[in-house]
Order: structure tokens, then sequence, then C-alpha cells
């Protein structure tokens, strides 16, 4: 059976395993059926020219899960970021689990998805914001329809998160593979702050795939600064879809770093429905083997006034693929818009294949947009350089390559998160980077 | 200390290099004077080992080591240092941390251990004050946005840091205003020695002024047509170098 039509009849006895909730019936029936409709993605898409889900598609996939695997603090202690102190939202082949993870009521909340889709107290949040910003998509639609489980946060107004949220998806998968779909949601309101650190881990060599849908609300003067560390192995694959919508003045980063997987999507739209909001997406992509990295960007500008920024670079290796396709869509009304996109690659292979594709649709006359691309080899001339000090070259290449992807972790706001990336940075280009702490 | 024997070389088949002869001695201080296109800034790049430039004859020995074969970064290694006519830029890499990468390159090349912190900085203090860099240099994108004065400042500063055997300083005089080139010239001969040696690469006699050679060569047309003593470089710039080009038949 086709995985589609699998996941079609399965949605009756995942529905009768629910609990009553807060008016999700209604959504997941229409979500199914949308799904039917719409199926998945092809290359006959615009949107997935350079992406095909065959590879990823044609395996059996599990879609309920198993019950929790036994797994310990130590096993897991590497994939979270834990020399400082935050709230872990830590889910094991799609299942809380409740002794990994750190949650909060305090002030704001971190908890879990199926406890907001169930308890009363929630109805109202989920009512405005459950599945209001994720377009209509086959991809969104099947996650809508199994949406269970995940994080969920509410930072209320004028709340200040006292530390970093995590949320790690492990998957565990031992007798099958395994189809995951996180759903999240992060309603920020209005002067309040969060920053969230956000990363798939496969703990197994048979396929994972995963299909998570986040939404995040960011309120007038609200502040989100969003980490994702994408380092998965080589039998996982990851389609993520980020949705995050804005209003007056709030500012809201999306930081990517992929640097492993055997295909990742990321669809990352930013709707900007208020004034001098900022958006920024910034990306570091470093593959090798026969990876597939693809990151597809949209920023609507609605309304007068905003920015946007994206940076993205990429450095890929061997016969691996990289796509970067970046829409900026300015309506009529959004006078005054500055919108920078630039996307820079290196091909550090003769095989290796980047397809860059800036869309600029641009409706208003009084708008400032540019966007630049490029795609090269690492200058001979600064490596004979850098080698006639004594650097060997392969030292040099890793020194290059980590200066050309260093000015998009100047932006990270979290120490620790920094010299994270910079450890994952050294280890894929395999250098010993002891000089970033002098 | 370096011996050349009838070195010829190529770049994409076209010969550059036609038979030169060189030897320069622990303690000297070598000049190679000539008019554009001589071949001078491949010569330096032949020896430091730039891989555009095959060498197509001839013997290329350092302190009775076979350089021919061997990577940039091995004759960096062996104790070869040489400072660019048009340093690259490099922007993402600080001075300092370009500076300890290759500091501990060569360290780890010889068996040694990474230079403690403190030694490190007091080295790069000590140096920077003699090469009258100042500190907020030092955190700057290697060579990003610098003036020419600066970038050649910035060669020999490495060039004091990593203490070579055998420095050959390409058109380090260009570029320069004469209170550099002071301060530039001081900070090589500070670094002269019995135990190393300098090949300065120069258009103008100008450099010779503050770092006296012992020996002065002249090449023209990829050749050494002519070797003397300083008062040659003087000659040179009086007389130009059509004068010497006779001597080639000679």
């Amino acid at each position: 059976m086709e995985l589609k039509d699998k996941l079609i009849s399965s949605f009756l006895a995942f529905e009768e395993g629910l609990e009553p909730d807060n008016g999700m019936d209604l959504i997941r029936n229409q979500a199914i059926k949308d799904f039917e409709e719409l199926g998945f993605p092809n290359r006959k898409d615009e949107n997935w020219k350079y992406t095909s889900l065959n590879s990823v598609l044609k395996h059996d996939y599990s879609v309920f899960p198993k019950k929790e695997e036994a797994i310990e603090y130590r096993d897991i202690k590497k994939y979270l970021i834990h020399d400082i102190d935050t709230y872990d939202l830590v889910f094991i082949d799609g299942i809380f689990s409740s002794h990994l993870s750190q949650t909060t009521h305090d002030k704001i909340d971190v908890c879990l998805m199926s406890s907001a889709l169930t308890k009363d107290k929630y109805r109202p949040v989920i009512e405005n914001y459950f599945n209001k910003v994720a377009p209509k998509s086959g991809l969104n639609s099947l996650n809508t329809a199994f949406s269970r489980e995940g994080a969920f946060i509410h930072i209320h107004k004028n709340k200040l998160a006292d530390k970093p949220i995590q949320i790690i998806n492990f998957a565990t998968g031992n007798e099958s593979s395994l189809l995951l779909q996180p759903r999240n949601l992060v309603v920020v309101e209005e002067n309040s702050h969060v920053q969230i650190i956000e990363r798939h881990q496969s703990l197994t060599d048979h396929p994972v795939l995963t299909n998570s849908v986040t939404e995040i609300f960011a309120d007038r003067r609200a502040i989100v600064d969003y980490y994702k560390i994408q380092n998965d192995n080589l039998s996982a694959s990851l389609i993520d879809n980020t949705f995050i919508e804005q209003k007056d003045e709030s500012n809201v980063s999306v930081h990517t770093f992929s640097f492993g997987g055997k295909l990742t999507r990321n669809n990352l739209n930013f709707y900007q429905r208020g004034e001098r909001i900022d958006s920024t997406m910034k990306g570091v992509t470093i593959i090798e083997g026969k990876q597939h990295v693809d990151h597809n960007t949209l920023v609507h500008h609605i309304e007068p006034n905003c920015e946007s920024h994206q940076d993205y670079k990429g450095i890929y290796g061997d016969s691996s693929t990289g796509v970067f396709n970046g829409k900026v869509l300015v309506e009529k009304e959004a006078q005054k818009t500055n919108a920078y996109q630039s996307n820079n690659n290196i091909l550090a292979d003769d095989k290796a294949t980047i397809n860059s594709k800036p869309q600029l649709e641009i409706f208003a006359d009084d708008v400032a947009c540019s966007h630049g691309c490029t795609i090269g080899q690492l200058d001979e001339d600064a490596l004979f350089y850098l080698q006639s000090r004594g650097i060997p070259r392969k030292e040099a290449r890793g020194l290059m390559m980590y200066a050309f992807a260093n000015n998009v972790l100047e932006s990270v706001k979290i120490p620790e998160v920094k010299k994270r990336i910079n450890k994952l940075i050294a280890s894929k280009l395999e250098v010993e980077l002891g000089f970033h702490n002098l | 200390m370096l011996k050349i024997k009838n070195l010829h070389a190529s770049i994409e088949d076209k010969e550059i290099l036609k038979g030169i002869n060189l030897e320069i001695n622990p303690g000297e201080v070598h000049a190679i004077m000539g008019p554009n296109g001589s071949g001078k800034s491949t010569l330096s790049s032949v020896i430091a080992g730039r891989e555009e430039y095959e060498m197509t004859e001839g013997e290329l020995i350092f302190e009775g080591s076979d350089l021919s074969e061997m990577d940039p970064e091995e004759r960096a290694h062996k104790g070869i240092f040489l400072s660019f006519q048009y340093p690259v830029e490099i922007p993402g890499v600080s001075v300092t941390n370009f500076i300890k990468t290759a500091i501990n390159a060569q360290r780890k090349a010889h068996g040694k251990e990474d230079m403690p912190a403190n030694e490190m900085l007091k080295l790069i203090r000590e140096k920077s004050e003699m090469l009258e860099i100042d500190r907020k240099f030092l955190s700057r994108s290697l060579n990003q946005g610098f003036s020419g004065g600066e970038k050649k400042r910035n060669e020999i500063f490495q060039m004091a840091i990593l203490d070579p055997k055998l420095s050959i300083l390409d058109e380090t005089d260009s570029g320069l205003d004469i209170d550099a080139l002071k301060v530039v010239a001081n900070g090589v001969n500070k670094l002269r020695r019995e135990d190393n040696a300098v090949l300065l690469i120069t258009h103008y006699q100008r450099l010779l002024d503050y770092i006296v050679p012992d020996v002065v060569h002249v090449m023209v047309d990829g050749k050494i047509v002519k070797s003397g003593g300083k008062e040659l470089a003087h000659e040179l710039e009086e007389r130009g170098y059509d004068w010497v080009k006779p001597e080639k038949t000679v």
C-alpha cells in the first residue's frame, strides 16, 4: 500500500484512540480530507522542483509510536545544550518523556500540546491560534490530522522566559521505520521574550521521517529567537514546516543549522501583519556524501515600514545537493519595506550541486529590496597564503570555510549555542578550531 | 642555506625562469632587482611552493633538503617565509586568530604542544610593539580593508612572530610611505641574525638604503645577469636596467 493510502486508512483508528478535546475533531477531519485531496508534494510542484520525496516516502512507516523506550539522561545528554539551565521538552518516538523534561506553568506555560488540546483552560489559546497561520498544504494537513503531541509554549504579556526552552524529539524506532509528526505552538504575547532551541535526533539506523509543523505568533513588540539544530543521522529525514505571524514592532529571528540527515527540507514562512516588524532568517548548511538540504523561505510583507533579512550560507561536499528558494512578496500597501536576501555557497567538490533561486515579487513602488547569490570554490590564492604560513592545506580549507560561515554565527544570542555550533562546524570540517577562544 | 641551481620554471607552459643560480648563506641579505616581468616574483613563488608554477629543470635545495616536491606548508615548517607582494584578504579570521593558528600549526609539525596562551599574548604584544602596530588592529579580519602599508606591516609582523630561517620579502617596499618603510626596515634589521637570511625582491633601490644587502643580483628575462655588492643597487638606480643587459652575452 502506498504511504498516502496507509495514512488515510490509519486515521480512523487514530481518532478513536484520542481523548475528547477542544473542538479538534472538526479540524482533524477537515485536515485528513485536505490531505486526501492534496497528497504529498511532487516535483511538478514549482516549490518542490529540486527536492524529490520519493526516496523517503517508499518506507513502510509505522504511524503509531510504540511505548516509550527506556532512555536515560546520560544517553541523550550530548544532544542537549546542557551547560546552561533550560526548560526541556523531550519527546521519544513522539511521546512526552516526563523524567527527561522540565516544564513550567510559573508565569509562562512551557508544556505539552496534548494538555493544551484537551484541557479547558487552554481552550481560548487553541481556538485563537491553533492551525491559524499554517497554510493549507498536503504536508501541513497531514500533520494537523494526526496532531496530538508537541510543544506548547505560551508567554503571557510583559513576561520574559527566564531561560531558553529546548524542544528535542528523539526517534528510537527500534523495530521498524517510523513517521513522526510533532506539532508545536508558540504564542508570545505583547512585550514578551523567548528563546527556543529545537532539535530532531534519531537514535536508530532504521528510517525515520519527521513531518513537523510549528506555528509561532509574535504579538506587538514581542521578541522570539529560534534556533534549529539539524544534525541527524543518515537514515533520518526531516520536513520542517515553520510558520510565523508577527504583529507591530515584533522581532523574530530563526537560525537554521543544517549539518546532517539524509534529506532535510525547511519550509519557513513569515507573515508580517503589522508595522515596523523585523524578521530575520539565517542559515548555515554543511553537508557531504549524498545528503540533501532544501531551504524554502517566504517573507510576506503585508504592511508598511517593515524589514526582513535573509542570510544563508552553504558548504557542499562530495555529491551532496542543496537548494535555496527564497521568496519575498511585497504587497502594494507595504511601502518602505526593506528586504535583504543573500545566499552564498561553496561547492567543495566537483560533484556537489546547489540550486539557488531568489524570487522577488514586489507590488509596492517605494521599497528597498536586494538579493545576492554566489556559488564558488575556495580561493586558491588565499589557500596558498595560509599554507605559506605553515597551516596544512586541509586545515587551511577548514579555516576558510569556517570563516565563510562565521558571520552567520555572530547573531546567535545564546553563547552556549554559539559554542556548540562552532564545535559542530569544526567537526564537520574536520579541523581543530583552537583559535576561537583567544 | 638555500642553493638554487639552473632553475627553470613555467606557468601554463610559458617559461618564466630560465636557469637561475643562487646561493644564500646564513647571516646574509641578498637583494634581487630587475625590471617588471623579469621573473622576480615568480622566483619567490617557486621557492615558497606555489602550485601554479611548475619547476621543469634544476635544483632547489634548502638546508640539504630538496624542496621541489614539498607542499607550501612543509616549506614553511622548514623555516621559509614569504612576505607577499599582495597579501590576501581573509574575512572572518582575525589577525590574532590567524597568527595563533599558524604558530600552533608550525609547532605541531615539529612535534610540540600548542603555545600556552600567556606566552602567545606576550609574543604578540612584543612584536606588535616592535612594528608599532595598534592593538585594535589585531582583532580586525586579516588584511580586510587594510591600507597597502598596513598589509605590508602585517606581513613583517607575521615574519617576526614566526621567526623563519629564510625570509623572502617580495616588493615589501611598494605601497609604503617613508615613515612606514623605516618602521618595516627597522623591524627586519632587528630580526637579522647570524643564523638566518633574507632575500629582498625589489624594483627600486629605496628599500636597500634601510636594509643593506650583502649581495645584489640583477634579474632580466628569467636569468640573473649580474651580481655584485650593495653599490650595484646605486648604479642601477642611476643608469637603469638597460645598462646591464649587454653582460648577458659576456
